[in-house]
């Protein structure tokens, strides 16, 4: 047995509780869906988990009346310290559950255990205890004395990190005074319909909650439906520009995190090992599933060479496997769909004229699987460079001057997130101020905090999660 | 002794810091609500509108990169000359619009007090609306506003003067770069306003003035990929969803009609919704 083989590890599935069957959940209750159920499987080896209701237009109805009575009979009557409470008991009653939360996750996702239990669900937990302090003191979000919430939000979330999203969404939303119909992925449901059981743990008032599974024309018929007043959405850009055009001429608000084709810069006086370890993060964390992903990796020409045999080095001790195994560095790719998307454009980065390279690594039998790619020769024109993949495959660039770097990174429709690697603070701040990108990252990557204002510039869309920010997309003002 | 014959003003297009005519060559009659000839204003076309367009994005750099006391001192000093020539836009709006020349006089008077309320802002905006965030971590975490970019604006309409600078005023202070289409009615006043503008040290593109008609106009500029931000306070007439929609393409921020007195009313919001929120995380060494 060599150093970097390991005896499997496996977390155990025995903390999950699971139904072979769930509803929808509206007020309150779990209820029938008017659809055709659908089974959500685990990527790692495509078995059943369970079958899920898929929610019909009618459903949708029923869902957002509830956020509605919900709202004007409880909820918007209601004090802020009583809805800080409440979002503090969630916060509580997601620590207590935090463990099998994680196998959860990781089991329907695909994602390793050890993010879900170390990144995905602290957070989330940290995303309600953050917010619930603001319930009672909106008069300090900036809008004035008296802010007022906007109604009912319709909320859609992707299937890349699903309990967390979920909390982006939820806590700012409750926190400013507004009831929700939120709407997983279709892919992964599951956590979310294990949070609705918090809620029913926590007392939440039936209607404050409301979680409706189905697939993208389930969202579709949330964000068209009149009595809305706030979409809220993560996903593709091309969705979100369909979002937009659908609530064109409502009363509807809108926020947008939309996707991104990062730009991680490295130069030459960077601090390499760490530069190393912030990159392997920047793509591989959560198998490239990351809209913020650092996928255009932008290496100052004369470390070129050193960048790449240590990241290659690096790459070659990555564990690839089950998800559920606290070794595992890379998990399971989260749908087929996804994977043949992966695999269409490293293709084309291959025909395009790039260099394809991967680790040795053994690809389990089953699930859905993709090793750690890394193309160099890059060119910018190249759709590897161009384009979303949304999975573990890096693309090198390289560049001369900090003018170079900082035309290359901006060079993209997008303008979500960016690194910078250098131990020159001056360089940091300078590159830092004319990067087109919401969220910068300083000699370090993929960082997420309730506190700190998360979202795109151009078209990685509009609107800000996390902190002050985050709360003012769910607020109007109160009296000039 | 004969009466002195006047020197009639040629009224042009606005387009990076010159007056050029509509490149179309068109023209269009403006009369006072009784009737009388007043002057030919430019009928911009969709080829103004894109010269507009590329004109800001030439001039957006540099105004995003002067320093927010810099910013600050030229909005200013729009208020400072447009104070000076105040005799002017109280005939003209009397001329265009029919009011009496006190209820100018007042419609004037507040555009220069809102440039000067703007001007205060460039320096102040972005402490009230940034932040350090107390992240859980070692790491210096800073979120602050920065200019969206090139801002396309349809005025309110049936306003002279006010509403176009309750309109411009608050994109500029940001750093932004504008192209704005006057009220289609009452175009002089604009265009004497982009006088002031151009003595103002407001650098040369920064706004951009076109006159004619918005239904022609703004299609071109709520689907010109460049623009990045658009205010169509004064589109309420317009058939502006589909503006809305052109401008979804894009994922262009939006910001809907309004209608009355208040339409433009001053406010931080004003300013904050053409900032993109950048958060920069910094590493701090453990020491």
């Amino acid at each position: 047995m060599s150093f970097l083989e390991y005896a499997p590890a496996p977390e155990s599935r025995a903390i999950l509780n699971l139904r072979d069957e769930y509803g929808l959940f509206i007020d309150g209750e779990f209820v029938e869906g008017g659809g055709t159920p659908f089974t959500t499987i685990s990527p790692a080896d495509e078995k059943r988990i369970a079958t899920i209701a898929s929610a019909s237009d009618a459903d949708i109805d029923r869902a957002v009346a509830a956020a509605r009575r919900a709202y004007d009979r409880t909820w918007s009557k209601m004090s802020g310290r009583d809805r800080g409470k409440y979002l503090f008991r969630i916060a509580r009653l997601v620590q207590e559950r935090a463990r099998e939360l994680a196998v959860a996750e990781s089991l329907d996702n695909g994602k390793p255990i050890k993010e879900s239990r170390d990144v995905d669900v602290p957070l989330v937990a940290a995303w309600f205890f953050y917010y619930a302090g603001w319930a009672d003191k909106l008069d300090y979000a900036g809008l004035g004395a008296d802010p007022k919430a906007l109604g009912v939000a319709g909320q859609i979330i992707p299937w890349n990190f699903p309990l967390l999203m979920l909390a982006w969404k939820i806590a700012p939303a409750l926190a400013a005074g507004n009831t929700v119909v939120l709407k997983p992925a279709e892919t992964t449901p599951l956590t979310a319909l294990l949070f609705a059981e918090i809620l029913q743990q926590a007392d939440l008032p039936p209607g404050v909650v409301n979680i409706v599974t189905g697939a993208g024309a389930t969202g579709a018929t949330l964000v068209r439906h009149p009595d809305v007043d706030k979409i809220a959405f993560t996903g593709s850009t091309a969705v979100g520009r369909e979002i937009a055009k659908a609530v064109a001429g409502t009363r509807k608000k809108v926020t947008l995190e939309l996707g991104g084709k990062a730009a991680n810069i490295v130069f030459d006086d960077a601090p390499i090992d760490q530069a190393i370890e912030g990159i392997v993060n920047g793509i591989f964390f959560n198998q490239g599933h990351v809209c913020c992903a650092g996928s255009r990796l932008l290496v100052q020409e004369n470390v070129h060479d050193e960048v790449v045999d240590r990241l290659k080095a690096r790459l070659s001790t990555l564990r690839l496997g089950d998800p559920l195994d606290k070794n595992t560095d890379i998990g399971a790719i989260n749908s087929r769909e996804q994977l043949d998307r992966i695999r269409e454009l490293s293709d084309i980065g291959e025909e395009e004229g790039a260099e394809r390279w991967s680790p040795d690594c053994v690809i389990p039998d089953n699930g859905f699987w993709f090793a750690p790619t890394i193309f160099t020769n890059v060119q910018s024109s190249h759709r590897i460079a161009r384009e979303e993949i949304f999975g573990p495959v890096l693309s090198v660039l390289t560049f001369r001057t900090p003018a170079e770097a900082i035309a290359k990174a901006n060079n993209t429709p997008y303008g979500l997130s960016a690194g910078i690697w250098s131990d020159k603070g001056s360089k940091i701040l300078a590159v830092a101020d004319r990067l087109r990108a919401g969220v910068v990252w300083a000699n370090t990557f993929n960082r997420f905090d309730p506190s700190s204002p998360f979202g795109g510039y151009k078209e990685s869309g509009y609107g800000r999660e996390g902190g002050r920010h985050g709360l003012l997309a769910y607020l109007k003002g109160g009296a000039k | 002794m004969s009466k002195r014959l006047t020197v009639p003003k040629t009224y042009k297009l606005f387009i990076g810091g010159a007056f050029p005519r509509s490149e179309s060559g068109r023209t269009y009659e403006v009369f006072s609500p009784k009737g009388a000839f007043l002057a030919n204003a430019a009928q911009g076309s969709r080829k103004d509108a894109r010269d507009a367009v590329k004109a800001a994005l030439g001039a957006g750099a540099k105004w995003a990169g002067a320093t927010a006391y810099n910013r600050g001192q030229v909005l200013y000093r729009v208020a400072e000359v447009l104070e000076g020539r105040r005799a002017q836009f109280i005939d003209e709006i009397v001329a265009q619009t029919g009011v009496s020349a006190a209820a100018a006089g007042a419609e004037v008077d507040e555009a220069i007090d809102r440039w000067v309320w703007y001007a205060g802002w460039c320096d102040k905006y972005t402490q009230v609306s940034g932040s350090l965030n107390p992240v859980a971590g070692p790491y210096f975490d800073i979120s602050v506003p920065e200019p969206t970019g090139v801002v396309a604006i349809i005025a309110p309409q049936d306003s002279a003067l006010l509403g176009l600078v309750s309109a411009i005023a608050p994109a500029l202070v940001g750093g932004n770069a504008v192209v704005v289409v006057a009220s289609e009615r009452y175009p002089l006043s604009a265009i004497s306003l982009a006088e002031v503008l151009a003595t103002s040290d407001v650098p040369g593109g920064v706004v951009n003035i076109l006159t004619g008609s918005p239904a022609e106009i703004a299609p071109w500029l709520a689907s010109h990929p460049e623009v990045h931000a658009l205010d169509l306070v004064g589109a309420g007439e317009l058939e502006w969803i589909d503006l809305e929609i052109a401008a979804a393409q894009t994922l262009t921020r939006v910001l809907r009609p309004e209608q009355g007195p208040d339409a433009a009313a001053p406010s931080l919001q004003r300013i904050t919704a053409f900032t993109e929120t950048k958060t920069v995380w910094h590493t701090k060494s453990l020491v």
